[in-house]
């Protein structure tokens, strides 16, 4: 009796089995499917730019052929451009403004977070829920009133006035996920660290600072990739090339006249995009926490 | 709250300790020592955010030179223009494509990634993410030459089929679709990733025993994954809708708001106004138009924040 029950059972769950595994490869084919489909769209425009810059200016003009292969690959674009002194001063300027707002932003947010997660005073929770509906004000909402404050300041066409205005992008999620991370360590270090007599400073730079280390790579990556690629306010703040940064730099500058020289376009476009994309391939995992942090962590 | 290590209370000493002990112990006290981390943010937060809010409105009730008030006199002006509200149409078509597609095409990928073996997830997603990753404003300007209109590479692939090429930028509503599909292809990614990380942190207990029920797959995304990954799903999108709404750079290098003004949307008309047409105060007026419909969206992602906190204590 037994016997045979289990045999009903051995075969229902072998035939059901079977089909469960026909029905699991066709997912994942779909899978694979789509997801090879997905990647060929997601990377062809820079591929494309790529190939682009590639190019001679006699072959991009011509009609002829297929526009997404190159015949006579050449590094030209890309020696003129590095050549050129105001590629060279776009690209200097992007150093110091991401060099400076990554410092500076640091250093506000892991201050505010440590206290606003561990110290509280009057008003703190306020002031977490306000530094979170900062990060939720868009950079087009504000840029008007800036650019009269810039204007007053006579920062205006100068990179100083981008490095006191970045902050505004990065503080806010740099402080919102720090808070995420210090509020996650457990209370008992810092009890630990009271009774061996650590201040609070301290306990920030001795505990919370090196226990907290993923948290702040990816605050500093989000600050990294937003300063970099800021468009908004160096295109209404910053007007002369020479103190243009990256982006705007390659957006206004590159292109001039009635001939587009579109192999230089992309060629800078693409040397442009090149410090977010090898952060990116270096410290993915960091990355994605940084950008995941938001809803999952908050 | 023994580990808050508030040795020294909170009370103010007693006047009988004198003045210069007070100030110390006033130095040392927790709460103080706080303000004072947390004062740069207060600073940046109060002096670069909540002042140029301020600023801004009161900037746009002025005229053109900023010598007098004129009430609301801009935003009457604004919204008797036809323009304008060729603006407000235009943004709110923008957004709300974009963001459904961004949604739909995220929550496609994030299944299939989820669903291949873990091994080759990081590689896929590692190539997925890339869009992301680029500047926009540089990655426009290669979907730009993309739709260049003699030389459009995605014309030449058409015309393999024997599609007749589409005039990408010049007609109305291919330049709308066109900017809808560029910050379709830049977001897109976002999505993916936080529906990747929701969808990793619904436990496998739930997906077995709905198979025990005998849940067929359909059913089990819909009463399990779904309703699991509910909140992620509206923060997700309240929050691009946000950031979609106040888009700049894409419109900007791509279309420039042409053909005749068809595309422009908020951000791209309120430079226009504003900075190149120099005049600030209506300029500010149109940015301002944004906060309403801003607000709203904030509201309701802080209180998705809220409960999911909620739930999670």
């Amino acid at each position: 009796m037994s016997a045979s029950s289990a045999n009903t059972i051995v075969s229902y769950t072998g035939k059901k089995l079977g089909s469960l595994r026909s029905e699991r490869r066709w997912a994942l084919w779909t899978a694979y499917a789509s997801l090879i489909v997905a990647t060929i769209i997601f990377l062809a425009p820079p591929f494309y730019m790529l190939v682009t810059s590639l190019k001679s200016s006699a072959e991009i003009s011509n009609l002829q052929g297929n526009p997404w292969l190159v015949r006579a690959p050449t590094l030209e674009n890309y020696m003129e451009l590095i050549a050129n002194p105001l590629f060279r001063g776009f690209f200097v300027n992007s150093v110091v403004i991401t060099l400076c707002v990554v410092v500076i932003s640091m250093v506000i947010s892991v201050l505010a977070a440590f206290s606003l997660a561990r110290m509280k005073f009057w008003g703190s929770q306020a002031l977490a829920t306000g530094v979170f509906l900062t990060y939720l004000v868009p950079d087009t909402l504000l840029f008007i009133p800036l650019y009269q404050i810039v204007g007053g300041l006579g920062l205006l066409n100068s990179i100083w006035g981008l490095i006191l205005i970045y902050p505004t992008l990065t503080v806010p999620f740099c402080t919102w996920i720090m808070i995420g991370y210090f509020a996650s360590i457990p209370k008992e270090l810092d009890e630990a660290a009271l009774i061996d007599g650590a201040g609070w400073m301290q306990m920030l730079t001795k505990i919370f600072i090196p226990v907290a280390l993923p948290g702040i790579i990816a605050a500093t990556i989000f600050a990294f990739t937003v300063s970099w690629a800021a468009f908004v306010y160096p295109t209404a703040f910053v007007t002369t090339p020479e103190h243009m940064p990256l982006t705007i730099g390659v957006v206004s500058q590159l292109i001039r006249g009635d001939t587009f020289a579109w192999g230089q376009i992309m060629a800078g476009a693409l040397m442009a995009a090149l410090p977010p994309v090898v952060v990116y391939a270096f410290l993915m995992d960091y990355y994605i926490a940084g950008l995941t942090a938001g809803a999952t962590k908050g | 709250m023994a580990a808050d290590g508030t040795l020294v209370a909170g009370a103010p000493a007693p006047a009988a300790t004198g003045r210069s002990n007070t100030m110390q112990r006033f130095a040392r006290r927790r709460s103080t020592i706080a303000f004072l981390m947390a004062l740069p943010l207060i600073a940046l937060i109060g002096g670069l955010v909540v002042y140029p809010a301020g600023y801004a409105m009161w900037l746009s009730t002025l005229n053109r030179r900023m010598t007098a008030n004129i009430g609301l006199g801009n935003f009457e002006i604004l919204l008797e223009s036809d323009t304008f509200w060729m603006v407000i149409w235009q943004s709110c078509i923008f957004a709300v494509g974009a963001v459904i597609a961004k949604a739909l095409i995220g929550f496609w990928l994030a299944h299939m990634l989820h669903h291949i073996p873990a091994k080759g997830q990081r590689k896929w997603r590692g190539m997925l993410l890339i869009p992301w990753v680029i500047p926009p404003a540089l990655s426009t300007l290669g979907w730009w030459w993309m739709f260049d209109p003699s030389y459009s590479s995605i014309n030449w692939l058409l015309n393999i089929f024997a599609v007749p090429a589409v005039p990408w930028l010049g007609e109305p509503w291919w330049a709308r679709l066109s900017v809808i599909l560029v910050n379709v292809w830049y977001g897109s990614p976002f999505f993916m990733i936080m529906y990747l990380a929701a969808l990793k942190s619904v436990p496998d207990q739930l997906y077995e025993a709905a198979a025990i029920d005998g849940a067929t797959g359909w059913q089990g995304l819909r009463y399990v994954t779904l309703p699991m990954m509910q909140n992620i799903i509206s923060i997700t999108v309240l929050f691009s809708l946000i950031v979609t709404f106040a888009n700049y750079d894409i419109v900007r290098v791509l279309t420039n708001g042409g053909p005749r003004d068809l595309t422009q949307v908020f951000a791209s008309y309120a430079f226009q106004v504003g900075i190149l047409s120099g005049n600030l105060p209506r300029g500010a007026a149109v940015s301002l138009f944004m906060f309403p419909v801003l607000a709203i969206f904030a509201f309701f992602i802080l209180r998705g924040i809220n409960r999911r906190n909620k739930e999670q204590m």
